[in-house]
């Protein structure tokens, strides 16, 4: 019997040698480049740089707002922003979008509210709402169950010849549902244009991937169902965004899905009702990840080719404030439910049981004296 | 023009005449193109609308329903078979979690409009987990509507109907009636409406309520009874289970006096318990009787042998009807 570490090593080299599912590198962690990026406009780099401290910003002013009781429950993002940000702007509008409740940061740049996440988080179904012109759907709170949504809807797309894909955004712990493999294999089967964007942020809770799977990646996966598997540096936002550009491209040319594993680490608990010390050195991961931070590393990109300078900074960290501020005014300020609400939207019209209970609320809510 | 059509052939109808008739219609399921379905209720479809249409799955009934809900949202109307009622189970998730709460959750933005057709019932001696009846769990799940059809003019028309429905309907095909009679069926789209029972024998003694092949069983006996003892029944054919026909239930039993619910499902926590507790909300005073349950016992449906006498027997039905006359 081979130690468990030996067998480890004996098998990444073998998945070396074969070429089989390395981390694509595109951005290193000092800013300096290791391949050519000409694929990339600075405007898109720019761009990617301001959602990602964004989207930092208000992460953190979520989890303060939960802490001081005036949202419930967040599931915190932090370290995951440049494979969010980098693969939403990846994305056309016409696509479908199918995101878990982790994937605040690149709904936000599809174009959902930040005080429509906090609204979400703070019990109001209002803020589940797509933007116009977007089709992102409400978040997944079952896990995996929406990667069959994203093949669903790219195979409506397909039928109908458009010119649209789709993607479902999901971690690491999905990857042993049924309905991930469920998906895949559908996916494979019929060449469906689908893009599976795993974050693997190597935990599910407080489950190390080594426990969730022997898979040593994620990525590998894709061999069993014949379709493309790629793994990239998710703190890497150039690699997250060009993996997923092309994923899309071959999509759209028939070429079916590709799998996505886009390697990330998330610096916080699983929620705000998490203590990820019991279960992890947290400060230790988080100490070694914060040298692979994702938005260190752009910066010092951008500023090295002068895209990006101290007066940019400040302008920008000014903005994000006012909006995260703006969002949180809006949010918190919002009148208090019509409690009646919850009868709507269950059927298209409403049958007579549902009826005569919405009718039983409003003559007993403040109870009857007779 | 009517013609004489079984079960089955009215629901091959029913699909037929969608596919042509609406371009966002699809089908898909385990065995239901080349081979038309285990029951043959697709047959014929594939070769007429072609394999984007009529799809020939994986085994995987999760993501049967699964990939319905997107197929849903981004604009089709799909019409997923599930091969038999029990395999379901795997797929509840998708119909629990996703097909009945899009709807709500995405407030009318994301509706799944879509009809999951499966045989289901005792009665045609199949293997184990091939005979489940439970329509219940389905009727305690708001935002999805339940209909069984217990004849081929109901089954094409309450099809029809569940798939132009904006909402998810789960249709219960009795697979012991699938062959067991024809019916005149017209030709051509018509609709029975959801959500409403049909009388299908007038009566003054007792109502009794049923749906699928329970309802044949029980008609059998009201014909029976009123022969040997002049006893007249009122038997309502369910037709939708959720939500239920109240002011047919209702009127019935204002007028009889008595009822006798009959489903071949568990009795305990079976739709029957409901229909009861409808009576007693609002015709309680009308009652000359306690209402009586026939129902299937509260074992897990036996293997084939057993069946006959796990589902209500005509026996056990006249059993029912005579003590609640007679109470």
């Amino acid at each position: 019997m081979l130690a468990e570490h030996d067998r480890a090593e004996r098998l990444m080299e073998i998945a070396k040698a074969e070429g089989l599912y390395e981390e694509i590198h595109l951005l290193r962690e000092d800013g300096t480049l290791a391949g050519p990026v000409d694929d990339i406009p600075p405007e898109i780099m720019v761009a990617m740089y301001r959602h990602m401290v964004f989207a930092r910003a208000f992460d953190r002013k979520a989890i303060a707002l939960q802490r001081q009781g005036r949202i419930g429950t967040y599931a915190p993002f932090e370290g995951q922003e440049a494979a969010q940000v980098a693969s939403a702007m990846a994305l056309a509008p016409e696509d479908f979008v199918f995101p878990s409740y982790r994937d605040h940061a690149a709904t936000m740049v599809l174009g959902q509210s930040p005080a429509n996440v906090l609204l979400y988080w703070s019990g109001r179904v209002e803020g589940i709402k797509s933007p116009a012109g977007r089709h992102i759907l409400p978040p997944s709170v079952p896990i995996a169950t929406h990667v069959l949504h994203a093949v669903g809807a790219a195979w409506a797309s397909r039928h109908r010849k458009e010119q649209a894909v789709s993607i479902a955004y999901f971690g690491d712990g999905a990857t042993s549902e049924g309905d991930f493999h469920e998906a895949l294999n559908f996916a494979g089967v019929f060449h469906l244009p689908v893009i599976f964007f795993c974050q693997n942020n190597g935990y599910a809770i407080s489950v190390p991937f080594s426990r969730q799977s022997a898979s040593r990646t994620i990525a590998q996966r894709a061999i069993a169902y014949d379709i493309l598997g790629v793994r990239v540096d998710g703190n890497d936002a150039f690699a997250v965004y060009r993996a997923v550009k092309e994923a899309r491209s071959r999509a759209l040319h028939g070429l079916g899905p590709t799998l996505i594993e886009a390697v990330t680490f998330r610096m916080g608990a699983h929620t705000t009702a998490d203590d990820p010390t019991r279960y992890r050195d947290q400060k230790a991961v988080v100490e070694a990840w914060q040298k692979r931070d994702p938005i260190v590393r752009l910066r010092l990109y951008l500023e090295a080719q002068r895209l990006w300078s101290e007066s940019d900074e400040a302008k920008l960290q000014d903005e994000v404030k006012a909006r995260v501020e703006a969002a949180v005014e809006e949010a918190l300020s919002i009148s208090p439910p019509d409690m009646e609400m919850m009868f709507d939207h269950v059927y298209a019209q409403e049958p007579w049981h549902l009826a005569a209970q919405r009718e039983e609320y409003r003559r007993t809510r403040e109870g009857v004296s007779i | 023009m009517s013609r004489m059509l079984n079960l089955v052939q009215a629901i091959n109808e029913a699909l037929d005449l969608k596919l042509a008739d609406d371009p966002r219609v699809v089908l898909l399921g385990e065995d239901i193109g080349k081979n038309g379905g285990v029951f043959r209720a697709t047959d014929g479809l594939l070769e007429k609308y072609g394999e984007e249409r009529v799809i020939d799955t994986p085994l995987a009934e999760s993501a049967i329903l699964g990939t319905s809900v997107g197929m849903a949202v981004n604009g089709l109307i799909p019409v997923p078979e599930i091969q038999f009622l029990a395999f379901i189970f795997p797929a509840l998730d998708q119909l629990l979690s996703h097909v009945a709460r899009m709807r709500y959750r995405s407030q009318g933005q994301f509706p799944v409009p879509m009809t999951i057709r499966t045989p289901y019932g005792a009665g045609i001696h199949g293997p184990e987990l091939h005979a489940e009846s439970v329509e219940t769990f389905f009727a305690h799940t708001p935002g999805l509507k339940v209909v069984v059809p217990s004849g081929p003019y109901d089954a094409k028309g309450l099809l029809i109907s569940a798939i132009e429905d904006p909402d998810p309907v789960v249709f219960l095909e009795p697979t012991k009636l699938y062959r067991a009679f024809r019916e005149e069926v017209p030709e051509g789209l018509y609709r029975v409406p959801i959500g409403k029972a049909k009388r299908v024998r007038e009566g003054e003694d007792v109502s009794i309520f049923a749906w699928g092949s329970m309802l044949r069983t029980a008609l059998k006996v009201a014909e029976a009874i009123e022969r040997e003892r002049g006893w007249t029944c009122d038997v309502i054919d369910l037709r939708t289970l959720y939500p239920l026909d109240r002011d047919a239930i209702v009127e019935s039993v204002q007028k009889t006096g008595r009822a006798v619910v009959v489903h071949e499902a568990h009795k305990t926590a079976g739709l029957g318990a409901e229909i009861v507790s409808l009576i007693n909300e609002e015709a309680l005073l009308y009652l000359r009787a306690p209402v009586k349950r026939v129902a299937g016992f509260d074992v897990p449906v036996p293997f084939f042998a057993l069946e006959d006498e796990y589902m209500p027997t005509e026996a056990r039905i006249r059993a029912g009807i005579e003590e609640t006359i007679t109470f």
